[in-house]
């Protein structure tokens, strides 16, 4: 058994909490009154400081503290909740991020901005004046606390904390006795004795505080300096600890410098729903029985005929249970797609601040599940997509109030499974593609020649030529060219396919394609020369033959006719230079993607595949004619061919006979 | 430039090897790095890899490039004869470990190299490409070749002259 580290399992830990805090913030900026969610908010703060300080992350405990007490007086309804402190916590929410996952360096004086602005928003919204605080170190201090009853019953212990207030410097602790019940209604294991503490010498508040750091949210404690001894009521503790976030930045800072912990790359983890490995479990326990069956059977000394029938049984079982375990394990590896849109909520936040357009993004399909590698590499794709979408696609509130539309644009981002494939729909409802702009831009760039006609679809495909953007302007969000081109290559990198449609005015439409998994494809096994090659099945329009009269006549400029369009083709043979004689009824598969289409040219259609994928060896990066390898069921190894990479080759190859003439 | 490769000698000046031939050659790896030695198995050709990787093989469900270093140091390609074995070894290249079958015609045994024996290889009078050699070793029945792997798989997706003067071979 491994033992899990610890640090690495609060890191996951603490990552869900700031998630959640994170989700609950940017629904409070939607709702400022809701109770609940400040309460949530409040919650996740406090466990995260709890835990954090257990892990040994003091700056970071430390840090999320000052949160959590500014927070915790919006929760108990002294100061308002506002946009400008929802803003600030999320910030505060990704310099603990950053606390949690970076070695420290360099964030002290991004955590002291953090906590002024963070002050500044508190008074700001309770309308009251900064607390100034004096800075001269008082000779010490006079502290009265009192636990909450069931403070014990949660593990506290009174003694520790008047031993830590002793270690302090010199103390006089009076207990006050008052609170104490009658014998006969005393219950042995309350707390019911309050402490007078005189605490002298040169002691900085925050010592205190930090005595208190894991009870102080329910006690009852007050703090004054010595000095001002004749002065009236004790403060409230809320308004005190408000008072003291000022003085304690520089303290926070030499903190976060001490606690500094090296960076390790947090190990990948997914969580699995328990059923899932019940039937995971399941399915072995039949594994297991079947194969011992087998193993009978062949020390056994039935019959002959008797044993051929054992065994196809034993086969038939055998493949069933494969199939089902493939099975089993590829919904193991899906996740829901909420993980992924979750993420872009705080995107559109910000870049609805950033762009000062209102924006509402809404979702759809969440439940939709996708193998989590392909969650991974579709975050930055989207990314790009929901950019362009909130930066070029929306207009201002004004322009949309002139075009007659709510002032409030909307992004929709939705996913729904359809057979073998996930569509992830990215939907605005700004201006849409500006056409005119596009062909400017392609004819500018050489792409079309001006005035040549072209139809909408391969109008608005231009934009996935690399360099191209239209925006007019190039602001710090998008437009600088980079972009497009490289989202289309990453989806189709992951077997996908990227879509888009525009309506002027009416906003613009991406649907990005993609499978459902990465490890395991329907493919075309066909042979070439020798060799045995797969065909992601996907990608296969359909099989002709190539007769031989075609071959011939076609010699010179490998074209066919199908359909009545040319469509260039592509001799694998020739191209895999097998050194072997043609068979004589070659066949043509026709593979596309998007509407781009290339005939290959191969010795024998074999059949259809399940095709588990295997990676390349590093060493055989360079060979882009291939996207992977997979075993064949007589354990031979089948290359399995890379469509893009074909077509391109294909594409150039009709590029080149046309420059020809 | 990439440093070349160095060898691992113990605190004695001792490095164990399994030695192979090549040829007329005799050669060594580390050890340590040796994963299994294998009878030939079943290859399938990538088209379009450099001659000297030409071809991958399934060991136990992965698919690992077979190295033909004959190639690499000037050796005319030969048929597989009985003693010919496949030595899988465990490197590092870029700082990504792998897997790769190194084809040989005969796997001796694991021996014991003493650094009081060992040569930088000459920089003049060798048949091979100087980088591709880490060390001559001498011993009482001839000399040891210890191959700069690493070197030698940097020359084919780096600088792509070095696999293209090489005799095109298919196997």
């Amino acid at each position: 058994m491994s033992t899990q580290d610890p640090i690495a399992a609060f890191r996951v830990e603490a990552g869900d909490l700031l998630d959640q805090i994170e989700q609950g913030l940017l629904d409070l900026g939607h709702r400022l009154d809701d109770r609940g969610l400040i309460d949530e908010v409040f919650r996740g703060l406090h466990t995260l400081k709890g835990s954090g300080a257990m892990f040994g992350f003091n700056a970071l405990a430390d840090f999320t503290h000052h949160c959590e007490t500014a927070f915790d007086r919006v929760r108990k309804g002294l100061a308002p909740a506002t946009q400008e402190l929802v803003a600030v916590i999320l910030s505060a929410r990704d310099h603990m991020r950053a606390l949690i996952e970076g070695d420290g360096a360099g964030l002290e004086s991004a955590g002291a901005a953090i906590l002024a602005q963070l002050q500044a928003a508190i008074d700001g919204a309770s309308g009251e004046a900064p607390a100034a605080v004096a800075p001269a170190a008082p000779k010490g201090w006079r502290l009265f606390f009192r636990l909450p009853a069931e403070a014990m019953a949660n593990g506290t212990n009174p003694l520790m904390l008047l031993d830590e207030l002793r270690d302090l410097g010199e103390c006089r602790i009076v207990a006050r006795t008052d609170t104490i019940p009658p014998l006969a209604e005393l219950v042995p294991t309350e707390c019911h004795i309050g402490w007078d503490v005189e605490l002298r010498g040169d002691i900085s508040r925050d010592d205190i505080d930090d005595v208190f750091i894991f009870v102080m949210d329910d006690m009852e404690l007050t703090i004054e300096p010595l000095e001002v001894e004749a002065s009236d009521a004790p403060v409230q503790t809320p308004a005190e600890e408000a008072a003291a976030l000022v003085v304690d930045v520089p303290m926070a800072a030499q903190d976060g410098a001490a606690s500094r912990t090296p960076a390790k790359p947090a190990g990948e983890s997914v969580r699995v729903p328990a059923e899932r490995l019940d039937e995971l479990m399941d399915r072995v326990g039949e594994l297991v029985i079947v194969q011992s069956r087998l193993s009978q059977l062949a020390s056994g000394h039935g019959s002959a005929v008797g044993n051929e029938l054992a065994l196809r049984s034993i086969s038939e079982e055998i493949e069933r249970l494969a199939g089902e375990l493939r099975d089993t394990m590829m919904v193991l590896r899906m996740v829901p797609v909420a993980s992924l849109f979750s993420r872009f909520r705080r995107l559109v936040h910000d870049l609805a601040r950033e762009t000062g357009k209102t924006i509402e993004l809404s979702t759809e399909g969440e439940t939709t599940e996708v193998d989590k590698t392909m969650i991974e590499r579709l975050a930055d794709p989207m990314v790009h997509l929901i950019r362009n979408a909130c930066d070029h696609g929306l207009e201002t509130p004004e322009d949309r109030l002139a075009a007659g539309k709510p002032a409030a644009g909307q992004v929709h981002l939705s996913a729904h499974q359809a057979g073998g494939e996930v569509l992830i729909t990215i939907r605005d409802d700004g201006r849409g593609i500006d056409r005119a702009r596009v062909r400017a831009k392609a004819e500018s760039q050489g792409l079309i020649q001006p005035g040549q006609s072209i139809s909408d679809h391969d109008l608005l495909q231009m934009i996935f030529h690399p360099g191209f953007s239209t925006a007019a302007q190039v602001t710090n969000l998008s437009g600088r060219g980079v972009g497009m081109d490289v989202v289309k290559r990453t989806i189709e990198s992951l077997r996908g396919a990227i879509d888009i449609t525009s309506a002027p005015g009416e906003g613009s439409t991406v649907v990005l394609r993609i499978p459902l998994t990465l490890a395991i494809i329907d493919g075309l096994l066909v042979r070439v020369g020798e060799g045995r090659y797969v065909i992601p099945l996907g990608a296969v329009e359909e099989c002709l033959e190539l007769s031989l009269e075609e071959d011939l006549r076609s010699r010179g400029r490998s074209f066919i006719t199908l359909r009545d369009r040319l469509v260039p083709f592509l001799r694998l043979r020739e191209i895999f230079d097998t050194g072997t004689r043609p068979d004589p009824h070659q066949k043509i598969v026709v593979i596309a993607t998007g509407s781009e289409r290339v005939g290959l040219v191969v010795d024998q259609i074999i059949g259809s595949h399940q095709t588990v994928i295997k990676s390349m060896s590093p060493l055989h990066r360079d060979v882009a004619t291939f996207a992977g390898a997979t075993i064949l069921g007589d354990g031979g190894v089948a290359l399995i061919l890379d469509v893009a990479q074909l077509v391109m080759l294909g594409q150039n190859q009709e590029e080149r006979l046309r420059a020809a003439g | 430039m990439p440093e070349p490769t160095s060898t691992q000698w113990d605190g004695e000046g001792r490095l164990e090897v399994l030695t192979f031939n090549l040829g007329e050659e005799t050669f060594a790896l580390e050890a340590t790095l040796v994963r299994e030695i294998l009878d030939l198995l079943p290859e399938t050709r990538v088209p379009g890899a450099a001659p000297l990787l030409g071809s991958v093989v399934n060991f136990r469900g992965k698919i690992i490039p077979i190295a033909d270093l004959r190639l690499a140091f000037a050796m005319p390609a030969a048929e597989a004869t009985l003693d010919s074995r496949i030595v899988v070894i465990e490197t590092e290249a870029e700082g990504e470990t792998f897997q790769i079958g190194i084809r040989t015609d005969k796997v001796h045994e694991v021996a014991t190299l003493d650094r009081a024996a060992s040569e930088e290889p000459p920089a003049v009078g060798m048949r091979w490409r100087r980088d591709f050699v880490r060390e001559l070793v001498r011993r009482q029945d001839g000399v040891v070749v210890l191959p700069d792997l690493a070197a030698i798989f940097r020359s084919l997706t780096g600088a792509s002259d070095a696999a293209a003067g090489q005799p095109t071979t298919v196997h």
